[in-house]
């Protein structure tokens, strides 16, 4: 069973190795592709569960993997593979929700005809992003990080006839740039500073005391640069605007990348790098760490807003996803790290249910998906109306039953316990009901009230697209199991601390304000919406009743609160001109230097040319025709006649005699 | 009364120049021919001369010599006489001022 711990590259390679195979498969072989895809997946599912067994035998459970990449010089970069608790924790989430989402997809790409080439690409992120989980190196991370980034791109522009989709997944991979640079830097400093760039490294690593004692005041900063990789990734505030254009991308696309797992990887990033952060912590806070909360704090309260008033399905659950990913970013600032991951955990078995449950009645509605076009959904689909409340009631924080209520409790406890500031933990009881509130809303538009437009002619999905649904429901259900506080046994494992069985502890006051929250935020929701989708009075059947009610907010609200439009007017349009600028440069500038130039070697050949018409040849030329007429001359003396060449020879004879009688 | 070396030299020159001469201005092929059989004469005359006025010696060598150069003017005449006929053959004349292909 330990062999795992040895081939740790195997979990990884497995789903790239399917991708790879899928992508030399022709377009017509769908069958192929999908055992290969699925086969890949349970293949790392396995042995992400094998490697979960392992490490429950001991307490603080950490094995390393190292090796040798290059030498240049002197020095040698080194990566490696980690396998922990959080580690574990994310391969067994990322397989299984990856599997259940596959098996999905077969049903719900099943008429497309890049079909195929849909599997490939999910494969090659699966595989990418179960390799970032396992990286123990910096640098091996940020490597699976781009790739992660890639797949999405990939993955976003799917539809390539679709200039929307094209548009949306060129903003995902620039937007997430812009992020990735600070991580880059980040990375750059800290290798300069530790000199190493592996975690842990028996106890050399840039996370272990003898690495961190060399940072000194830079890991602040370089804390903050490592973040700025989290909050593109992950969708914090400034660098959120690229999420909810995702939704370009396919449902299962959303489902996997989008809420479950690639976005989840800031979150993890922050985990993973902790000790950084936790620098010189007094009393568990410092600088870098504040921001974290703030960022996370504001994102939240701002997702959330945003999402009461959009209109679409996907797009609902994409705000509430940005919102929830605040929440995590909250909670490991302020301290609860289990918690923040625990949360992680179960909000990727929720989100990836509800957005599975959104791409189920965009199927039966045959490709609707603006919620004022549906409704009364419950009666022609109830396997998806179960699951979609259950993940519903999961994500708005219902407590006892279902995960997502004990996580966002642990959370709570561990903000309302801040020293510097209470504030974020009021702004988070006020999201924590504007969750509620939302999704209330989202579920009464879809599922509850008469059947409009779309929903006429719905139907419920085949079982290939339901079974994942219940499985996740169930899912969803049964973690709460070991979120408990009576057994707060996820906690525990995560933590590295021993838990027992306290049933005493279920009853808690966090449990009492959490359900008051809910109820809260869904008996408001209830009341405002309850007749939403139909004529009430002075409002007309669709406009919404908060639109109704405060035209201007909503306005505001519905339009994401103007941040695209405030990008496009600053940052694009410097961009946009720095590029104008350039071009210019280019066309005339640099292009005219580089004519100029060719225009002094047009001149030298000019010259040249010149030179030798007029110069040489002429001289040749007069060389010529001096030696044809020197030949002339001299041809007369061969006249042919023997007479001639006889007397020639009388006389020379004569001069030699001549000259024989002078001589002696 | 023997005429003295001398003149027998001069007779040999005056000859060698009448052969020159008729060798030079003649046009006609044969009459070329004929100026330079005159040259060989006299260059034997030169030959009997000079061994008549020397000592005596044992062999002939003056005579000797002469009789080699007549044979070889006999075979030489012969070849000049059918290269004059090969060549009227060709050019049908016999006018060397006409046989100037070699000129350049």
């Amino acid at each position: 069973m330990s062999w795992i711990i040895d081939h740790l590259w195997l979990i990884p390679a497995v789903p790239f190795a399917a991708s790879l195979v899928i992508l030399s498969l022709s377009k017509l072989r769908r069958k192929s592709a999908v055992v290969l895809a699925i086969t890949g997946q349970v293949v790392a599912l396995a042995m992400s569960v094998l490697a979960f067994l392992l490490t429950l035998q001991t307490q603080g459970f950490r094995v390393i993997q190292n090796f040798t990449w290059f030498t240049f010089g002197e020095q040698t970069l080194r990566l490696g593979f980690v396998l922990d608790p959080l580690a574990v924790a994310m391969l067994v989430m990322i397989s299984l929700v990856g599997l259940c989402i596959f098996v999905f997809s077969v049903g719900y790409m099943a008429e497309d005809k890049n079909f195929t080439r849909f599997f490939a690409y999910m494969s090659f992120f699966s595989g990418a992003m179960l390799g970032l989980v396992i990286a123990n190196s910096l640098l091996l991370l940020f490597i699976f990080w781009e790739l992660v980034g890639l797949a999405s791109y990939l993955l976003i522009g799917f539809w390539i006839e679709r200039p929307s989709a094209a548009a949306a997944a060129k903003k995902a991979f620039i937007t997430t740039r812009i992020g990735d640079m600070g991580f880059f830097l980040g990375m750059l400093w800290l290798y300069n500073r530790s000199g190493t760039l592996l975690f842990y490294d028996g106890g050399n690593g840039c996370l272990e005391s003898a690495g961190l004692a060399l940072l000194g005041a830079s890991a602040t900063f370089i804390a903050l640069l490592i973040f700025c990789g989290a909050v593109g990734k992950s969708g914090q505030f400034p660098l959120h605007v690229w999420l909810p254009d995702a939704m370009e991308g396919p449902t299962p696309v959303s489902a996997l990348i989008h809420a479950a797992t690639m976005v989840a990887a800031g979150v993890f990033l922050v985990a993973r790098v902790y000790p950084l952060f936790s620098l010189g912590a007094i009393n568990g806070v410092t600088s870098s760490l504040t921001v974290v909360v703030w960022i996370g704090v504001t994102t939240a309260l701002m997702a959330a807003l945003i999402a009461i008033a959009q209109a679409d399905i996907k797009r609902i659950l994409a705000y509430s996803t940005v919102s929830q990913l605040g929440l995590m970013m909250v909670s490991l600032g302020v301290g609860g790290v289990a918690a923040g991951i625990m949360h992680l955990l179960a909000h990727g078995f929720f989100k990836a249910l509800l957005f599975l449950g959104a791409g189920s009645v965009i199927h039966g509605c045959h490709g609707e998906q603006d919620i004022r076009k549906m409704g009364g959904l419950r009666r022609f689909m109830p396997v998806t109306f179960m699951t979609y409340a259950v993940g519903m009631m999961a994500l708005s924080g219902v407590p006892i039953f279902f995960s997502g209520g004990w996580t966002k409790e642990e959370i709570l406890h561990a903000t309302a316990h801040w020293p510097p500031s209470h504030v974020p933990y009021y702004l988070i009881l006020v999201g924590v009901v504007l969750t509620a509130l939302y999704m209330t809303r989202q579920i009464i538009y879809v599922f509850f009230g008469n059947p409009r437009a779309a929903a006429e002619r719905a139907h419920e999905s085949p079982r290939v697209m339901t079974m994942p649904l219940i499985v996740l429901a169930f899912g969803a259900i049964l973690l709460s199991a070991v979120l408990t506080p009576a057994w707060p046994w996820l906690h525990g494992y995560l933590a590295g601390e021993p838990t027992y069985v306290d049933v005493a502890r279920l009853i808690q006051p966090m449990l009492f304000v959490s359900l008051a929250l809910v109820s809260a935020g869904v008996g408001v929701g209830f009341w405002i919406y309850r007749k939403a989708g139909t004529q009430d009075g002075g409002r007309p059947a669709e406009v919404d009743p908060l639109e109704y009610a405060q035209p201007a907010l909503f306005r505001f609200l519905a339009n994401k609160m103007w941040i695209d439009e405030l990008y496009a007017r600053t940052v694009i349009s410097f961009s946009w001109m720095a590029a104008r600028f350039s071009d210019w440069m280019d066309r005339y500038f640099w292009d005219g230097l580089v004519r100029g130039f060719g225009a002094i070697g047009q001149l030298f050949g000019i010259f040249t040319t010149s030179v030798d018409e007029h110069g040489i040849n002429a001289g040749v030329d007069e060389t010529t025709a001096g030696a044809r007429g020197l030949g002339r001359v001299m041809s007369t003396a061969h006249s042919g006649q023997i007479q001639t060449y006889l007397g020639a020879i009388a006389i020379g004879m004569l001069a030699l005699l001549l000259l024989y009688a002078w001589l002696a | 009364m023997t005429p003295t070396l001398q003149v027998f030299l001069i007779v040999s020159a005056a000859l060698f120049s009448i052969g020159l001469l008729a060798a030079l201005s003649r046009r006609h092929a044969i009459f070329i021919l004929i100026g330079i059989e005159m040259m060989l004469t006299a260059a034997n005359l030169n030959f009997i001369a000079f061994w008549r006025f020397s000592p005596p010696a044992q062999q002939p060598v003056g005579v000797m010599i002469a009789i080699f150069s007549i044979a070889i003017a006999a075979a030489e005449a012969a070849v000049g006489l059918a290269m004059v006929i090969a060549v009227y053959r060709h050019y049908r004349t016999t006018n060397v001022d006409q046989l100037d292909q070699l000129k350049g």
